[in-house]
């Protein structure tokens, strides 16, 4: 089943001379349980094209489509796109980004708490999920109290915990070792194998491309290169 | 889950501290409010507890407490002879210092209406009212005295026999009650070389006059007479209460046609009172509150403004992950409401420790309370907007720019 189709994709951002085409007729899919990683080189368009996957800066041309609804079309959006973000999208991102005040175990809870889920399955959905990712034993701590690996984990489980069918990760091992950094990926592809969620990962980790399901190498906001990792 | 909460946990102590200054600031908001209504209370204090339905004052003059108005106590029997009154007394009051003990006292003297008025009514916290006709006061705690002191006042010493909380005069300075007569020669009082100077001045009139009167002379010489010897002490105005049925407006106008007294009813002393002695002072102390109102604005929405700026990070995140408006807003309206509740309530418990040790009295009752608390909420929420329009301006792609 796909989690997500984009065809087409156009962005361009600025105009007259400062006119940068970020986007020039992109598509992607990832189906459910797939992990998908886009690489390229910085100013290549993988962070754009991310973003208008993640419905935060929708293109003005082409067509998006979450489990096969069409959700933006040559710029117009259907529906609440972040209704939308919240209960079919987890993001997972290069630095944690988790929540500073709030323990491991609220942060998961966070995610669902905004999709009006609260009381005790919230709990033991957030127990869960962080035994699941390893961090169980870490529940009641803070931000600022785990390791990056462990923090990165945390925020894994939050975007796993309202049981999205895609996640988009920017480049979430770049701020770990490469021991740990490869812990993530391998995570990410059991998340996608046992939970059915298709995963897109921006990445820069050339070690860790056996991880992937299929890769798109992007250049000049086009993909130049897109198949399993023996053929890329 | 409480967003707004979390987050104040993780920092107790900084909020803590955020609202104990603001908490400090709200409550010379109400200290502002309490000394405005104190110095309302304090004005017609005198005028209520002497319950008269008209003032008999000086001829055109505001006495006698705008303005000094003095009034020949025969007046008593001369109001008591219309038949619309039903009692006449003379009442005297003024504001003096006197040393006592080695520091200055400085008091505003009331006359009561011996043997009619011993001071029952008032509100004793320690002592007895007056129980014989001189020589006997009863003073407020503010004076500072004790029940048995002795206070030496002009050339006699009168004793304390009570003390009443909460009576000032509109000069701020604390009551004291001594029998109309005593009150009059405590007021009327003159240091003896006054007294010695006035009498050779008048011995000079009585030599230039054509009356030769070695009585009248006599008089003058005789030290033990007090001035102004001619006559006895006058009062300040004297207050009639009048026979059942009547109309104090009615009578006081027709009072107004005699051409050497003016009347005016209670409400007209006190609107004397609070359109005249204490208007600037009550102006003063409004625009000082509307100051420190929009003071208190200002500081609580950079307050929230700073605190939402602090959580960019964080509200972006938020957004990111696709959370309603609201909870953005709940963030940035609980922890303003929160500051506020501490603050005020840190302000109320100032005003019941602090309050009662200030110079001015402080007088707030559930009114005062409720009017800060409602302003106080208009700021926090206010302020709050602040923060929302900034939250709601923090784009959630923010948070992929690292």
């Amino acid at each position: 089943m796909e989690a997500i189709r984009a065809e087409n994709l156009h962005k361009t951002y600025g105009e007259g001379s400062t006119e940068v085409k970020a986007l020039r007729g992109v598509s992607v899919i990832a189906h459910s349980g797939e992990v998908v990683a886009l690489l390229g080189p910085s100013g290549s368009g993988k962070s754009t094209l991310l973003t208008a996957l993640g419905l935060l800066n929708p293109p003005e041309k082409g067509l998006i489509q979450l489990l096969g609804e069409t959700v933006v079309q040559d710029g117009v959006e259907f529906g609440d796109l972040p209704a939308l973000r919240r209960s079919r999208i987890g993001f997972v991102f290069q630095k944690s980004n988790l929540i500073p005040f709030l323990t491991a175990h609220e942060n998961v809870r966070l995610a669902l708490a905004i999709n009006d889920m609260e009381g005790p399955e919230t709990h033991a959905r957030a127990q869960e999920l962080l035994d699941y990712l390893g961090v169980g034993g870490r529940a009641d701590h803070y931000p600022e109290q785990l390791s990056g690996g462990e923090q990165q984990r945390v925020a894994i489980a939050r975007a796993l915990a309202p049981r999205p069918p895609l996640i988009l990760a920017d480049e979430p091992t770049a701020a770990l070792d490469s021991q740990r950094g490869r812990a993530v990926m391998e995570l990410f592809r059991k998340v996608a194998q046992e939970q059915g969620t298709a995963v897109i990962v921006v990445t820069h980790d050339h070690r860790t491309l056996d991880i992937f399901d299929t890769i798109f190498e992007m250049e000049d906001g086009m993909i130049t290169t897109a198949g399993e990792p023996a053929q890329v | 889950m409480n967003l707004a909460f979390k987050d104040l946990r993780r920092q107790k102590a900084r909020f803590g501290a955020t609202a104990l200054g603001l908490g400090l600031l709200f409550a010379v908001v109400l200290a502002m409010t309490g000394i405005y209504r104190g110095l309302v209370e304090d004005a017609t204090l005198l005028v209520d507890r002497m319950g008269a339905d008209i003032w008999v004052v000086q001829r055109d003059t505001r006495g006698p407490f705008a303005e000094r108005s003095t009034v020949p106590p025969e007046w008593e029997e001369r109001l008591m002879a219309t038949k619309v009154v039903r009692s006449a007394r003379s009442f005297s009051t003024a504001s003096i210092q006197r040393t006592h003990k080695d520091r200055a006292l400085r008091m505003t003297v009331v006359g009561l209406s011996w043997p009619g008025d011993r001071g029952q009514s008032l509100q004793m916290v320690r002592g007895r009212s007056l129980a014989t006709a001189h020589r006997e006061l009863i003073a407020d705690l503010s004076l500072g005295l004790e029940p048995g002191e002795l206070v030496t006042l002009g050339d006699e010493t009168y004793m304390v026999v009570g003390l009443t909380k909460g009576m000032i005069s509109s000069s701020g300075d604390g009551l004291l009650f001594a029998t109309e007569l005593d009150a009059r020669t405590i007021i009327n009082w003159q240091a003896p070389e006054a007294r010695r100077l006035e009498r050779e001045a008048r011995l000079a009139r009585l030599a230039h006059t054509e009356l030769d009167s070695p009585l009248l002379e006599d008089r003058l010489r005789d030290e033990r007479s007090v001035l102004p010897v001619l006559s006895p002490p006058p009062a300040n105005a004297i207050l009639l209460n009048l026979a059942p049925g009547m109309n104090a407006e009615e009578v006081a106008l027709e009072l107004n046609l005699s051409p050497d007294l003016s009347a005016y009813t209670t409400q007209g002393q006190r609107d004397l009172l609070l359109k005249g002695v204490v208007e600037k002072s009550r102006q003063q102390l409004g625009l000082f509150r509307a100051i420190l109102s929009v003071v208190s604005g200002i500081v609580v929405s950079l307050i929230i403004y700073t605190m939402t700026v602090a959580k960019t990070h964080d509200i972006a995140l938020l957004k990111l992950m696709g959370a309603r408006v609201s909870v953005v807003v709940k963030l940035v309206t609980h922890q303003a409401l929160l500051l506020g509740a501490i603050g005020y309530g840190f302000a109320l418990f100032l005003s019941v420790v602090a309050f009662p040790h200030f110079p001015r009295r402080v007088v707030l009752g559930p009114a005062e309370y409720l009017s800060v608390g409602i302003l106080i909420l208009f700021l926090v929420l206010a302020a709050s907007a602040a923060g929302i329009a900034r939250a709601l301006r923090i784009p959630a792609t923010l948070i992929l720019a690292g």
